[in-house]
């Protein structure tokens, strides 16, 4: 299951951030994850939130870049070797990873890994293929209260 | 003390008479070209239609445009049998204004630029280091054939490597220079990178520091670490080149050899002529040139004429320092460059914004530009990756416009500030 990242191009400068998540609190759009990508005086600000298209929309109207993009929200075991797994896998079938971070849910033996790959579907149906559970962006809107994982 | 004394020291209402006596033979040999044959018709003007110098403000003015528009062959008004040399101006904007000479228009510059040298107190004893680039650029050549012609022993050095112009000056007693400011500035840190004390351990004495806008505090600085005289030079490749203008001893304003050019200072504006002592844009006439005669030329250049006479003796008019331009024209390391020619790279490149800065800035002794882009919004699909390529070929693009590498920033749209009516495209943040 695809999932969809919020993604902000900003200049590498102080504020830039706070700028956003001003924002974002604002729209009380909460937060799953963040990451930031820098090349020397601009980046790319990345996000994981329970309303990407809200989220979006707030940060357009601010006169912010923003796109939203596709990325997999691979659920992991929280456990030595758990990453591992995935990114042998990910080799193994020569998908390049653009950008990665992770984020442990709370009060479960879990964890969200959010790749961005070069070739998203793919990607997609080789997890599927070998019991690699990702979650949608409804499912990772729907984690707050963590009842999703005790299925 | 004198390259040629009668000349020189001519008193004034001479001069002007050699002036009108030689504009009248200009617009004869200039109306066989197809440019002025056409031009000076239109206007209702002719070889009998100067009979004093303020005449010159009857004639039609002439542009880098024309020049560009009729080029390479429009302002030709000698056969090409006759040409042996052309030039070009540094830097590239479209078309660009190619310059050519006849034997006679060689030896006349390198008439005015061996004037120019032996004013300084260059003799047929010194040892030149030419330390500039040769080629279509002018000045290296035209200070060349000037220090030969003064009899000068000349080490055409050309530009750069700085290690190596150190050694030459050394091992052949180098007693005059010819170099860009920024790059003698530049050159004093290797000097002491080396351990090697330009005062004790060279022999210069004179240096000629121009085709760069610099200030008179710079040259003072130049001037204290090297313990050489350092005498600014004005020219410009449609003019022939360096040697238009040169400063003499006294080192106060830049005689212009008013034998070989008319010059007026006119407002920017209006164009009606200024009197001496008000700044305005320079426009020059060629006096003496054959191959391609330029009348009424507008330099872009803004100066005043310092009023009064000149302690040294000599009775051409002095013109001030370039104080800047009437366009957007920029100097970065001794080359030109508009900014249209990078808004017209940039332009083309999908990804790039509205909007966009370019920034000057000098960092120890090197200039730098730092060109801050827009990104379109369109074009993001949140990858920076993809930044980094249009980033990489923003710099790629522009180096092939302007020969420079500039550092170029993407920033967010709408975050540059925006000009009234026209966008504010530089900031040059370059002091001393
Ligand atoms: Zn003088």
């Amino acid at each position: 299951m695809i999932a969809q990242q919020i993604s902000i191009f900003a200049e590498n400068k102080p504020g830039r951030l706070a700028a956003v998540t001003r924002i974002l609190a604002a729209e009380k759009i909460n937060i799953r994850a963040t990451n930031i990508t820098t090349a020397d005086t601009f980046g790319v600000i990345n996000f994981i939130v329970d309303d990407p298209r809200r989220a979006a929309k707030a940060l357009t109207q601010a006169g912010m870049t923003v796109q939203l993009r596709d990325v997999l929200a691979v659920l992991l075991e929280d456990k030595p070797g758990g990453l591992d797994r995935l990114t042998q896998l990910l080799a193994r079938e020569a998908v390049n990873i653009n950008n990665a971070y992770g984020f442990v849910l709370e009060g479960s033996k879990k964890a969200v890994f959010v790749v961005d790959v070069d070739q998203m579907d793919k990607t997609d149906e080789l997890l599927r293929k070998h019991g690699i559970q990702t979650l949608d962006t409804e499912a990772l809107s729907a984690i707050e209260p963590f009842h999703y994982l005790n299925y | 003390m004198y390259w040629e004394k009668e000349i020189e020291t001519m008193d004034r209402t001479a001069l002007e008479r050699m002036q009108v006596e030689r504009l009248t033979q200009t617009l004869e040999r200039a109306s066989r070209s197809p440019y002025y044959a056409e031009r000076l018709k239109a206007a209702g003007a002719d070889a009998l239609s100067v009979r004093t110098v303020a005449d010159v403000a009857k004639l039609p003015l002439t542009t880098k445009d024309d020049l560009r528009e009729h080029s390479p062959y429009g302002f030709l008004a000698v056969e090409r049998d006759e040409l042996i040399r052309m030039h070009s101006s540094s830097g590239t904007t479209g078309r660009a204004t190619v310059i050519f000479h006849t034997a006679g228009d060689i030896a006349a510059w390198t008439n005015i630029v061996a004037r120019s040298m032996y004013m300084t107190g260059m003799r047929r004893s010194d040892v030149f280091q030419n330390m500039m680039t040769y080629g279509l650029f002018t000045g290296g050549l035209g200070f060349h054939y000037g220090a030969e012609k003064i009899g000068a022993l000349v080490i055409p050095a050309g530009a750069g490597n700085s290690k190596r112009q150190i050694q030459l000056m050394r091992d052949f007693a180098t007693t005059v220079i010819h170099i860009i400011p920024s790059y003698v500035l530049h050159l004093s840190t290797v000097f002491e990178e080396l351990g090697v004390d330009p005062r004790r351990d060279t022999q210069v004495k004179i240096a000629f520091i121009g085709a760069e806008p610099h200030s008179e505090k710079m040259r003072q600085k130049i001037e204290a670490f090297y313990g050489f005289k350092a005498f600014n030079s004005y020219g410009l490749s449609e003019m022939n080149g360096p040697g238009v203008a040169f400063e003499c001893p006294e080192q106060n304003g830049m005689h212009l050899w008013e034998d070989n050019y008319i010059l007026e200072i006119v407002d920017p504006d209006t164009l009606k002529p200024l009197p001496d002592g008000e700044e305005g844009e320079m426009v020059l006439t060629t006096l003496l040139r054959e191959g391609m005669p330029i009348v009424r030329y507008r330099t872009k250049d803004l100066t005043r004429v310092i009023p009064g006479p000149c302690p040294c003796g000599r009775t051409h008019r002095r013109i001030d320092r370039i104080k800047g331009r009437t366009d957007d024209m920029l100097i970065l390391k001794g080359v030109n460059i508009f900014p249209i020619q990078i808004e017209k790279k940039l332009m083309d490149i999908p990804g790039v914004g509205q909007n966009f800065l370019i920034v000057l800035d000098r960092e120890g002794y090197n200039d730098h530009m730092t060109v801050k882009v827009e990104v379109n919004r369109e074009f993001f699909l949140g990858d920076l990756k993809q930044l980094e390529g249009l980033r990489r070929r923003i710099v790629e693009d522009l180096k092939s416009a302007i020969l420079i590498t500039p550092k170029v920033d993407l920033v967010e749209p709408g975050s540059l500030p925006k000009g009234e009516g026209k966008a504010v495209r530089v900031v040059d943040n370059r002091k001393d």
